[in-house]
């Protein structure tokens, strides 16, 4: 199995070194994304989190390990996919790091480089919930939650027939998604948002050894060191 | 008042009985609500990027939308709510993503200059109605119900809106003009897990033992609620709680409309009180239909 093998400082894996590229692209999009450089690991943030109990790595943990050059090991955990993204530790950070979008950054930058060989669970509930939008322009919970559990795991669908009963019994279950009048304009909209994103495409940043550590991220000066929205 | 209505996908049918507490409770204090016509899904937090050009321009169509009718969104769905307001934010923030948006927009014919406000129930009620007209129309106490407000996430994080984020208190304030009695809830802005239930269920199941735990504890005899998803949860699932950790909670969730309905006087079919998945117990039932034996 490839894992990261370095102990030198500025030797990396080659996959370290691409997924580092990738995630220092996507923090630098994160508005005030540079402050993870102000990390003192005091723990705020895994002390705030609900289900850090449940991570295999703790949101101090990922900033640590990120600063060692093993961002390899963050991508194979599930910590970043637990995350509900509730922002307590956001909230509570001294320094002011924006955890949760750093949290953000790295879920992409794990389904950018497809990192992950087996798409995880979070990952497929997410593209079916933009399949629904895409289709009916508003959420149908039901072709959801069904679609999601016949990819990862039907018998699960059995567990919900009280429930689907009960919703039946207090009409509150929809049979049918609603679909928009202007669905063909929603459409028209998301399409043409899709071809300019792809112009903004962020640069990619020259490679280079120095990226462990916090060196990479010194380069970001897009904030002014004030800092803007806390 | 006149508002925006945006009811969002969870309150057509799912959550009935948010989307009708809410319209009763409006218009039993004389506000307007008009429903944006063809609204589409907010996007909700399923899109990750926070500078994604798709993500904002769905989200942005609605507020679009509202602008041409110039009434502000009023928004129930805590989700709803921030994905709309942090839209909003955005593309006031960076004039490049407002170009871009616009740019997108103009494929359906619309445009967004940028002036909807997006404002949440509680904050309309305590802030603009003012707890002091609310009063005046309270025809039932809820004396001697224990209530625990729950506020959930997102109303009140990332961003500082019309409550404190880590200890709002516009709805203890609320039920205990109602009369009610508002118990000791240090889990108020706690997390359900939101989506969680659907990909890691062992761990949202906790939370939301944890949740309703704390709530019975402190003497609840009803959690009140203003998302959708944290209500689902610690609705549809107590059932399943109460299997997978031997507990016997039998707790009903109301949304704080409905609750809030109820001290207004209205009738307990405008409050959708018959979705409620949990038997509301001798005390709700009676206050609530009270006025009408």
């Amino acid at each position: 199995m490839e894992h990261s093998t370095h102990s030198l400082p500025g030797l990396m894996t080659r996959t370290e070194a691409e997924l580092r590229q990738v995630f220092l692209e996507q923090v630098k999009a994160v508005p005030a994304g540079e402050r993870i450089r102000r990390c003192i690991q005091c723990g705020t943030c895994t002390g705030s989190c609900p289900v850090s109990y449940a991570m295999d790595i703790s949101p101090r943990q990922l900033i640590a390990l990120f600063r060692a050059g093993e961002l390899e090991t963050i991508m194979k955990s599930r910590s970043i996919w637990l995350c509900a993204s509730c922002y307590a530790c956001t909230t509570r950070c001294p320094a002011g790091i924006k955890i949760t979008d750093i949290i953000y950054a790295l879920k992409r930058t794990v389904m950018e480089k497809r990192y992950n060989s087996k798409a995880h669970h979070v990952q497929i509930l997410a593209n079916l919930f933009i399949q629904n939008l895409m289709s009916y322009g508003r959420l149908h919970e039901g072709t959801l939650i069904r679609k999601y559990y016949l990819r990862t795991g039907f018998t699960k669908l059995f567990g919900f027939v009280p429930l689907v009963l009960r919703m039946i019994q207090t009409k509150r279950l929809a049979f049918f998604p609603t679909k928009i009048k202007a669905h063909q304009s929603l459409s028209r909209i998301i399409k043409k948002a899709q071809e300019i994103e792809m112009r903004h495409l962020p640069e990619k940043l020259e490679y280079s050894p120095d990226f462990v550590g916090y060196k990479g991220i010194g380069d970001l000066t897009l904030e002014p060191r004030k800092g803007g929205n806390a | 008042m006149k508002y925006a209505y945006y009811p969002g996908c969870s309150l057509e049918k799912t959550q009935r009985g948010y989307d009708e507490s809410v319209r009763a409770v409006f218009k039993a204090l004389d506000q307007e609500l008009v429903e944006i016509e063809d609204w589409n899904c907010c996007g909700a937090t399923m899109y990750m990027s926070v500078r994604e050009t798709v993500s904002l321009s769905v989200s942005a169509r609605n507020l679009a939308l509202a602008e041409r009718t110039g009434l502000d969104i009023l928004a129930p769905c805590s989700s709803c709510f921030t994905i709309l307001s942090k839209t909003n934010r955005i593309l006031n923030e960076i004039p490049e993503m407002h170009r871009d948006v616009n740019e997108a927009l103009a494929e359906g014919g619309l445009t967004y200059g940028g002036s909807t406000r997006v404002r949440h129930p509680v904050d309309v009620l305590m802030n603009d109605i003012g707890l002091d007209t609310l009063k005046s129309r309270f025809r039932r106490s809820l004396s001697g119900l224990k209530i625990a407000p729950y506020y959930g996430c997102q109303i009140v994080r990332p961003d500082k809106t019309f409550d404190d984020r880590e200890d709002p208190v516009l709805l203890d304030k609320m039920f205990a003009a109602c009369g009610g009695e508002v118990v000791y809830f240090p889990m108020k802005v706690r997390c359900c897990g939101g989506m969680l239930m659907t990909t890691f269920e062992d761990t949202a199941l906790k939370l939301n033992r944890e949740l309703l735990q704390c709530a019975v504890d402190n003497g609840a005899e009803a959690i009140v609620t203003t998302c959708p998803l944290c209500h689902f949860n610690l609705e549809g699932y107590q059932d399943r709680i109460n299997r997978v950790f031997g507990t016997t909670f039998r707790v009903p969730i109301l949304y704080f409309t409905q609750l809030l309905g109820i001290a207004l006087g209205l009738s307990p079919q405008n409050l959708g009180l018959d979705s409620s998945f949990i038997p509301l117990g001798d005390k709700i039932t009676t206050l609530a239909e009270a006025h009408y034996a």
